[in-house]
């Protein structure tokens, strides 16, 4: 019989410190045992998005087979049921973020739309023109953009906070930025591009003080950074499901009751009404709220499963493997001639972006993976990133605990073959 | 190393990459346009000078991966005093092989001259826009409308 995930973690090795058997976790993921172009999957690609444990994808089956109904609505046994799996899924996602109550919960598609409905919702009813919203230097496309069409909207200005040549963020040019016009402050938690971790709590913190609300973009901070929203005491935090091993299509949108008690709709339809008439609607409570029409039932449940599974394994135990993952990944590419990477905060975790020479990071990913290795290249959704460092573009490997050490020795050799092919 | 590595990355491609012909802004160009990959990140800008029907010369600047890079330089000099009809031909030529059904032979690769070192491209779909960036570029500016091409308007290839 399999050990379960419990038992891999807690055994302790020679040293007495624990035992991360990654071999183990592996058999969790059906697609880590395929080949690609006849060599084995070494997926490096997951910031971009994580793997699917067979829990998660037997969740999505079993709900199809035996539960699938439409929530909220019915009286009948099936919409009990699914309304119970959802409802319950909500239940871990506020156990998972420490949140303080279930209906500060609100089920999106993912980060994305987690930011816009804030932008959108909170944003226009309380940044007038010439407010101030301030984002950071490294933030990916979806925590920009959605502040700029708001700015266009409203008359508000974005400011940007910068960050210097090992892209961390510049924490004085943070205290200048606040002022008495600063209404909101955007900032992400891990860099998908650099890896850099942010001292967000400080951020936050601070822009507490002027009584600014701070949206913490954890994309990536999830997967690899254990979580509480108390703690942070963050206003908002938005993340996807795809990330941390759940289905695509499903992400949270966290945010204060108080705040999502005073912000109007920002979508409207079913479920989010408490009565409609041609003459007036009023509006459902939170979280129902902000969830208008039918949602992604049979993905949040899932979600909820990846989240389930991914607790088991802990988020302190994934932290330090990844920890030594990374480091080892960073001695290892550092030593092949030519490659230089780009991110080398002192706090970093998960994702090692670099550049090798005069080479494209398309002909390295092109390259690469004809030896069966997926790593993402290019702008990575962070476009003003490589125009700070004056690079179109990076190759990048990022990381997950079911990641190994041979895998980074697979991604160098396969790198020096790059050298090869280019004679450099 | 895998076959259809060594047919991409083959020596000319690797050495138009490293010294591209026809690089650099054209003094007296009479048209230009810019080809641009928002995916990735290649910029190029193709300039052209005519005389009557014929290209008389050609260059381009910008940058990005090694297949768009040879094939910005092996496309100037495939047409670098060709008539514009001529250039179009080959444009469409090219652009056939490049995204070939892989299954089937290419049988006239011989029309193509040095062009034909990119038929390893249709292997590789993910890096066909790469090889036809600058082609894209050169037709808007033969079009003398100058528009900026994306690889993302209208799914061009």
């Amino acid at each position: 019989m399999k050990p379960s995930v419990e038992t891999i973690v807690k055994e302790t090795g020679r040293n007495g410190e624990a035992v991360f058997d990654v071999a183990r976790l592996r058999e969790d993921f059906p697609i880590l045992q395929q080949k690609v172009h006849g060599k084995p999957l070494v997926y490096l690609d997951n910031a971009a998005t994580s793997q699917k444990p067979q829990v998660v994808i037997d969740a999505l089956t079993k709900y199809y087979s035996s539960q699938n109904a439409n929530i909220h609505r019915g009286v009948h046994a099936l919409s009990e049921l699914a309304t119970y799996e959802y409802e319950k899924a909500r239940g871990k996602v506020k156990l998972f973020l420490n949140a303080a109550e279930s209906k500060e919960i609100i089920f999106v598609r993912g980060t994305t739309e987690g930011i816009n409905l804030v932008a959108q919702s909170y944003g226009r009813k309380y940044i007038k023109a010439g407010d101030e919203i301030i984002i950071s230097a490294m933030e990916h496309h979806s925590n920009i953009v959605p502040w700029q069409l708001l700015c266009e909207q409203t008359g508000g200005v974005l400011r940007v906070i910068p960050m210097n040549d090992d892209g961390e963020l510049l924490m004085d040019e943070y205290e200048k930025l606040l002022n008495k016009k600063t209404k909101f402050v955007s900032v992400v938690y891990l860099s998908n591009s650099l890896g850099t971790i942010n001292p967000i709590k400080q951020i936050i913190a601070r822009a507490h003080q002027f009584g600014i609300p701070v949206l913490v973009d954890g994309a990536q901070s999830t997967p690899h950074i254990a979580l509480d929203v108390q703690d942070l005491n963050c206003d908002f935090y938005a993340f996807s499901g795809h990330k941390v091993c759940g289905p695509t299509g499903i992400g949270v949108l966290y945010g204060k009751a108080d705040l999502l008690e005073s912000m109007p709709p920002y979508q409207g339809g079913g479920d989010m009404i408490s009565s409609v008439t041609f003459e007036k609607t009023t509006y459902n409570a939170l979280p129902y709220k902000f969830e208008a029409g039918t949602p992604n039932i049979a993905d949040t449940i899932a979600f909820g499963v990846a989240l389930d599974y991914v607790n088991n394994i802990g988020l302190k135990a994934i932290s330090s493997y990844e920890h030594d993952l990374v480091t080892y990944a960073t001695e290892k590419l550092s030593a092949i001639e030519g490659v230089r990477i780009i991110g080398t905060a002192k706090k970093k975790s998960s994702v090692i972006s670099f550049i090798m020479g005069s080479i494209h990071a398309h002909d390295v990913g092109t390259i690469v993976d004809r030896e069966g290795i997926a790593i993402r290249t290019g702008h990575h959704c962070t476009q003003p990133v490589m125009q700070r460092f004056g690079i179109p573009a990076t190759a990048r490997a990022s990381f997950a605990f079911y990641n190994t050490m041979e895998e980074v020795d697979a991604l160098a050799g396969a790198l020096l073959k790059v050298k090869e092919i280019f004679g450099s | 190393m895998s076959s259809d590595l060594n047919e991409l990355y083959q020596q000319l491609i690797l050495d138009h990459n490293k010294s591209p012909r026809n690089f650099g802004k054209l003094e007296h160009a009479t048209n230009h346009a810019e080809g641009y990959n928002p995916l990735c990140g290649d910029h190029f800008t193709v300039f052209v000078e005519m005389d009557g029907d014929v290209i008389k010369n050609v260059s381009f600047q910008g940058s990005g991966c090694a297949i768009s890079k040879a094939s910005a330089s092996m496309m100037t000099t495939a047409v670098k005093g060709t008539k514009k009809e001529e250039a179009e031909k080959l444009f469409e030529k090219f652009h056939s092989v490049v995204t070939r059904d892989i299954h089937k032979e290419v049988d006239d690769l011989e029309d193509l001259g040095c062009l034909g070192a990119l038929a390893g491209v249709a292997e590789f779909p993910a890096r066909i826009k790469c090889a036809s960036l600058a082609w894209h570029a050169l037709h808007s500016a033969l079009k003398s409308d100058g528009a900026v091409v994306s690889t993302e308007d209208a799914k061009l290839n």
